[in-house]
């Protein structure tokens, strides 16, 4: 799952990029709002971390202009004010929830994956397709009642392809997904995961849809 | 008495008794004249009459004492007005009944007045000497005074009957005039402490509205006050909160991961995090002693230069850090200013900072103390990137922070530097240097005492002044 920190405090930054990626989280930050905007418009994240007060303009604007322009991408403020106004008045400029600072690493990754899940339009955490079942929170994968040790990466590639289960997930997507900026993509990262999970889970599980990407197979439903 | 209703009453109540005081001394003096004048003018006209009667009638005299045919015809005015008839030789000839035994008046023609059994009367006489008599009429003065006190009673008597209706009525229309004032007084005690609406102005009469615009005004400046400390206050609540979550989910990253480069350097975080948060607090210390320091230590007398060296060793770790020197540059000798030196040195650390972290490392910060109008000022350069336009106008509001700020910089510099100013009395600029590099100000320092003759020669003598070099703290 890949997540963009907007927040000035490069102590904070670091923190919390480095935290969501212990859970399982790929982070990308940037502390201006004009980076926020350019971030989100060239590549695809499934939350954002927004912090309200940036040095040229505040998070709600960005948030404003977001929802304004419709992109629905889930977000999750920053507030040091424990005010009730406040955090009203980000909830209804649409965000998808709110911690107050200082915070615990553990349930910002929480709430984070309850907004995703929301937005992916799934009522409980753990996400199953055929006798696979994923648990988000746990980073957790069982084949049947088996337990599979998976990777980080190999975890987010499986995770990505159960949540849109049955479409074809396009490789650059799960690049995207996997790999933050700073990190250095080998050409073919995404089909030695593949590789690794088709060997964990079974030849069958993930069929490849030849120049375009790669999908759950039909036959695991059962 | 301050109560506007109660002197407004009390004024104009005197002012009506006063008026109308007047009216009656102005009526009791005229009609006082005219009665005079018409009783007068009666006596003239009786006492020809009775002359020209005895013309006409001749000379048929009753003794004295006895009714004379004159007097017969008995006339309105008779119980008051009097008369004798004389021989010019001084014999009583005839009189009215009540008329005095002793003569009115003498042979004189005309008015006269002569006090007989301790009564006065007024009379007029005219002599006939073709038929050797003179006639006097007269009446008793006193006659007239009671005449004029009736005429004043009778005005009088209805002004003080009047009097407290009138006095009713000044009481109604002071209190109703005063009732918009009431009205405002009731509007703004039903008030609660936040609610800082204005008040209406519509309607006000013309004589309460300077005062409802004014507390109008007054209330804007207080609901900005209000606004400007709720936003420092979110400002601060951001700021020392951010610093804390920082550490906090360092912390937490420290004690999950089992990486040893990775709990190093959370540690390090940390660190820096509780240095950060150190320095905020202590900047938020000193804005806050600044807001309430005022005039409670007094100025001292002291030489600019000595602050610069105080405020310049406390940041000797920052210079070695940062390797930038403080150099300072002070006329000699250096005049004595009356300041609070410990608000300044604030102020100059804060400054001395500002520059520190933006200088190149290798380069100086110059400290150069000059004169100028007569006053001291300080004033601190850098070799820095200097600031843009937009960052010189909010450089000195509370958590700005510049594009060079660094990540030290809380926002909070400048804002305790022209806090403090506003308190000294001095002035702040700021601006970018022809070569580069921001210059920082402060100026408007009186000399403490005026200058000696030493010190006056001194100054009259076309030298150029010598410059004390030094690098302080490092």
């Amino acid at each position: 799952m890949r997540i963009l920190i907007v927040e000035d405090d490069s102590i904070l930054q670091d923190g919390i990029s480095v935290g969501l990626g212990m859970a399982g989280f790929t982070a990308d930050a940037v502390s201006t709002v004009e980076d926020g905007r350019l971030a989100t418009c060239s590549t695809f994240y499934d939350a954002v971390v927004l912090d309200l007060m940036l040095p040229d303009g505040s998070g709600l604007d960005l948030l404003r202009e977001w929802r304004k322009s419709g992109k629905t991408l889930p977000v999750l403020l920053l507030t040091a004010r424990d005010q009730v106004a406040q955090r009203i008045a980000g909830l209804d400029a649409g965000a998808d929830d709110y911690v107050g600072k200082p915070f615990d690493l553990d349930e910002l990754a929480a709430r984070l994956r309850a907004i995703i899940r929301r937005a992916e339009g799934r009522g409980s955490g753990e996400i199953v397709w055929g006798d696979l079942a994923l648990d988000p929170a746990r980073m957790r994968v069982f084949k049947g009642d088996e337990e599979v040790e998976l990777t980080r990466r190999e975890f987010g590639v499986l995770r990505l392809l159960m949540s849109r289960a049955g479409a074809i997930v396009e490789k650059s997507t799960l690049e995207d997904a996997l790999y933050g900026w700073q990190e250095e993509v080998e050409s073919n990262a995404v089909e030695v995961h593949v590789h690794h999970l088709r060997h964990k889970l079974g030849r069958q599980t993930i069929e490849t849809v030849r120049g375009v990407g790669y999908r759950l197979a039909q036959r695991a439903v059962q | 008495m301050n109560s506007i209703r109660a002197r407004l009453i009390v004024a104009l109540i005197a002012a009506v008794g006063a008026v109308w005081g007047a009216g009656v001394l102005w009526s009791y003096h005229s009609t006082q004249i005219q009665i005079e004048k018409v009783l007068d003018s009666r006596l003239m006209e009786s006492a020809r009459m009775v002359s020209s009667m005895m013309a006409e009638r001749g000379t048929t005299f009753a003794p004295p004492g006895g009714q004379s045919p004159i007097f017969q015809d008995g006339q309105g005015y008779s119980r008051q007005l009097t008369c004798q008839i004389w021989t010019l030789e001084g014999t009583l000839v005839s009189s009215s009944d009540n008329a005095p035994p002793q003569a009115l008046a003498g042979n004189m023609e005309g008015f006269s007045e002569r006090e007989i059994d301790g009564e006065l009367w007024r009379s007029y006489t005219i002599v006939n000497p073709d038929l050797g008599i003179r006639v006097s009429v007269g009446d008793k003065v006193d006659f007239r005074t009671d005449l004029i006190a009736d005429v004043i009673k009778g005005l009088l008597l209805p002004l003080l009957l009047m009097m407290p209706v009138i006095g009713g009525l000044i009481w109604w229309f002071v209190s109703k005039g005063l009732m918009p004032l009431n009205k405002m007084a009731d509007a703004l005690s039903g008030r609660d402490a936040s609610n800082l609406q204005p008040l209406p102005a519509t309607g006000v009469p013309a004589e309460l509205a300077p005062p409802v615009t004014a507390l109008n005004a007054l209330l804007e400046r207080v609901e900005q006050a209000r606004g400007r400390e709720r936003s420092f206050t979110a400002y601060a609540a951001h700021e020392l909160k951010t610093p804390l979550a920082g550490v906090k989910t360092q912390a937490q990253i420290a004690l999950a991961s089992g990486d040893e480069q990775i709990r190093e350097k959370a540690l390090a975080q940390i660190l820096r995090g509780v240095d950060r948060t150190d320095h905020l607090v202590r900047q938020l210390l000193d804005l806050a002693r600044i807001d309430t320091a005022g005039a409670d230590t007094g100025p001292t007398a002291i030489r600019l230069s000595e602050l610069i060296i105080e405020a310049a060793d406390d940041l000797a770790f920052m210079q070695t850090q940062r390797g930038v020197r403080v150099v300072l540059e002070a006329p000699e000798p250096e005049p004595l200013v009356s300041t609070n030196s410990e608000l300044l040195r604030l102020a100059l650390r804060n400054i001395i900072e500002n520059a520190l972290a933006v200088s190149p490392r290798g380069h100086a910060v110059s400290a150069i103390v000059g004169e100028k109008d007569g006053q001291a000022y300080v004033s601190v350069t850098d070799d820095g990137p200097g600031m843009s336009a937009q960052e010189l106008s909010s450089a000195t509001a509370r958590f700005y922070r510049g594009k060079n700020s660094g990540e030290r910089g809380s926002g909070l510099g400048l804002s305790i530097v022209e806090a403090a100013m506003a308190t000294l009395g001095g002035t702040l600029s700021i601006g970018n240097r022809p070569q580069g590099g921001l210059e920082v100000r402060l100026a408007g320092f009186r000399k403490a005492g005026g200058p000696g003759p030493e010190a006056k020669a001194l100054a009259d003598e076309p030298v150029a002044p010598t410059a004390q070099l030094a690098a302080i703290g490092s």
